[in-house]
């Protein structure tokens, strides 16, 4: 789960992080308002959404009154904005977040992501600010320093020092930065993350060290001890379908394509999304119904396939270990009577009581493809939403 | 021989007395599987489905001789559970469970460091090693019925993919020596390279499908293990050549992050160290045959 970057530096302030002061606003006249309540005499309206680059598509705006601010709002609520991660359509601008302006000497990188190889947090920082970490990780990796963090005891002293020296903090800045570090690990171990990156972490003219912008994820496995997160979450930054899905415990992600499909795990429902693709066409969804799922999953799941406007056909493939494909059956048998379904299906269907399975579905009296194998149900929906 | 459970292996069950650990429990049994224990805190000293259960897995593994354990406890405890078993020196555990938070198995893997202890998982479907057309030593929520013994040895992240495999090689009239799941979690137990150690030192083993996802760099890192260690013929599949970056597919770890760990470059991987690579799973049973020259 993500959140965006006021709750992120409301969260790290707590763990003690220093972050600019700030208010969220939802209107333009909070906008004003809180500029004025700020008392600054330089001002930072940023645009609230779950994508970077948000400065270069002008959702970061400097301003010096509270009529200024006003304005700036004006312009930026209600808005798609598009940045490089948003997709063409943008996202629609909700919230803004006006913080006091900052003197900036200069910029580092500092981020913390929970790492599979090295099996614990791994601690990130360079020395230059404000960069994509991933192209510099690949251009000039000596600019980038590692160090693991003990997943029980955390950071240790060595490695704030070695950290600060190579981010170029000395003297207090470096007391300073070894404490922000030490903060924000901690806030990342207390609260589950994935990822918390300060992009840039700043030192001002005034010699202060700080995190300017702020970005958190955290282990949705983990959710469930953290109340205080699952709060914060934005379901305007989410797909509908996929809110939806959620709901009824079902694994579904939208794509562009326009063949649904239905699936039960993970690993197979890739696997369908990629032969369909081999087979000249383009998957709508990746849809996992997982392995205990009952008839009204498989019945909700068919109308969020459904509310997709694309989506011009629809591929089930079911292997049934525990999941019987009798269950199955009666479930896409219920939906497709229930959403008066008039479009192609093809039904590819093996396991757990699979003859009973296909039976159900020959009797229905529906226009249903059945297929013997994942290759013949990708052909045979294929060659269905072309002709 | 076969990888590390045959039939003759004894094994007990965290979470016997929950509806998932009992579900799965009456299965194994009705496969055959040595199940000769269960372990539920605070229910020991009964008797269900003729398995004496035990509070702790110490007392479980001293009065059975148990010496693998399958986990079906809730994801919030499952951490505790590993640890137990681990303490109790159980040679495998077994983690069906999914949705464990990363950082509890940070500390898990921790926690087993200079260990005898192995862990496959969590999140997975489990091991298999089947006997006879009908019986065998099932730990975990496969579908027994698919399974025949045989000399293909199995090794994958995902679990409904595997039962695939598993059905065309016993379909093309082949058999399985072990199958198993090591699931698809960020930080797990056994991964790709250990299997295809085990594998290849397995005399019963004559070839190997290996089957992996996008996300991680397990696979090319067993890929380069595979052109140093491994002779035996190796067939495999990578799912999520179509899955967009930045989304999680299903499994905590399938996710392509920083453009690494995309089905294309894990292809290519398996290319290079000679892997027989399948470009749809509907094919892995077929080409195995082939490769077999059975």
């Amino acid at each position: 789960m993500n959140i965006h970057e006021y709750q992120a530096k409301q969260l790290l302030a707590k763990f003690g992080v220093p972050v600019s002061k700030g208010i969220a606003c939802t209107t333009a006249d909070e906008v004003g308002k809180a500029f004025t309540d700020l008392g600054v005499p330089l001002g930072v309206v940023k645009a609230q959404i779950h994508a970077g680059g948000r400065g270069k598509a002008g959702g970061v705006k400097l301003v010096r009154s509270a009529d200024e601010a006003r304005k700036v709002a004006e312009n930026l609520l209600g808005k798609a904005l598009v940045t490089h991660q948003t997709g063409p359509e943008g996202r629609v601008v909700k919230t803004l977040y006006v913080e006091s302006g900052s003197d900036i000497d200069r910029e580092m990188y500092l981020a913390i992501v929970m790492d599979r190889g090295a099996q614990a947090p791994v601690i990130i920082a360079a020395k230059e600010g404000g960069v994509d970490i991933e192209e510099l990780a690949e251009h000039r990796p000596e600019a980038i320093a590692r160090h693991r963090v003990h997943p029980v005891k955390g950071v240790q002293g060595f490695q704030l020092r070695a950290l600060c020296k190579h981010l170029g903090l000395t003297g207090e800045q470096a007391k300073a930065g070894g404490k922000l570090i030490a903060s924000l690990t901690q806030a990342f171990m207390a609260l589950d993350c994935s990822l918390a990156e300060i992009n840039p972490l700043i030192v001002t003219k005034q010699g202060e060290v700080k995190a300017l912008d702020a970005k958190m994820s955290f282990d949705d496995n983990a959710l469930f001890r953290h109340k205080e997160v699952q709060d914060l979450r934005d379901v305007n930054e989410e797909d509908p379908k996929e809110v939806e899905a959620k709901k009824f415990d079902l694994n579904y992600i939208a794509l562009t394509g326009n063949i649904a499909c239905l699936v039960n795990g993970a690993g197979l429902a890739m696997a369908t999304m990629d032969v369909i693709q081999l087979k000249g066409g383009m998957p709508a969804n990746f849809l996992d119904v997982g392995g205990g799922a009952n008839k009204t999953q498989v019945t909700n799941a068919f109308k969020i396939l459904l509310s997709d406007k694309n989506v011009k056909g629809i591929l089930v493939n079911i292997f049934g270990g525990i999941m019987k494909c009798d269950t199955i059956a009666e479930g896409v048998i219920a939906a497709a009577k229930e959403v008066k379904l008039n479009i192609p299906l093809v039904v590819r269907l093996e396991g757990t009581n699979v003859d009973l399975g296909r039976k159900l579905l020959q009797e229905s009296g529906l226009d249903i493809q059945a297929a013997s194998s994942l290759d013949d149900a990708a052909e045979k929906i294929v060659k269905a939403i072309k002709a | 021989m076969t990888v590390l459970v045959d039939g003759n292996t004894k094994i007990l069950c965290q979470g016997f007395t929950g509806e998932a650990g009992m579900f799965h429990s009456k299965n194994s049994l009705a496969y055959g599987t040595k199940l000769v224990a269960g372990v539920t805190p605070g229910k020991g000293g009964q008797t269900l489905e003729g398995v004496p259960v035990y509070d702790t897995v110490r007392e479980a593994k001293q009065h059975s001789g148990a010496t693998v354990s399958m986990i079906y406890v809730p994801a919030a405890f499952t951490a505790d559970a590993i640890c137990e078993a681990v303490d109790a020196e159980m040679d495998l555990v077994v983690v069906i469970t999914e949705g464990i938070p990363v950082a509890d198995m940070a500390f898990v893997k921790d926690f087993m460091k200079g260990t005898k202890t192995r862990l496959i998982g969590p999140n997975c479907p489990g091991i298999i090693t089947p006997v006879t057309d009908k019986s065998g030593c099932k730990i975990g929520i496969m579908p027994a019925y698919i399974h025949r013994p045989g000399k293909v040895g199995i090794v994958s992240r995902s679990g409904t993919l595997t039962y695939e495999a598993v059905f065309q090689v016993t379909n093309n009239g082949m058999g399985q020596s072990t199958c198993i799941g090591i699931g698809g979690d960020p930080i797990k137990g056994l991964d790709f390279i250990d299997c295809l150690q085990l594998f290849q030192d397995d005399k019963d083993t004559e070839g190997i499908i290996m089957i992996g996802e996008i996300g991680g760099t397990a696979e090319e890192e067993a890929c380069e293990f595979l052109k140093q260690y491994v002779k035996k013929p190796v067939v495999g599949f990578i799912a999520g050549a179509t899955a967009p970056p930045g989304k999680r597919m299903g499994h905590a770890g399938a996710i392509i992050s920083g453009g690494k760990g995309t089905a294309k470059d894990k292809k290519a991987a398996m290319q290079r160290a000679g892997v027989h690579v399948c470009d749809t799973p509907s094919i892995l049973g077929a080409t195995m045959k082939k490769v077999l020259g059975k």
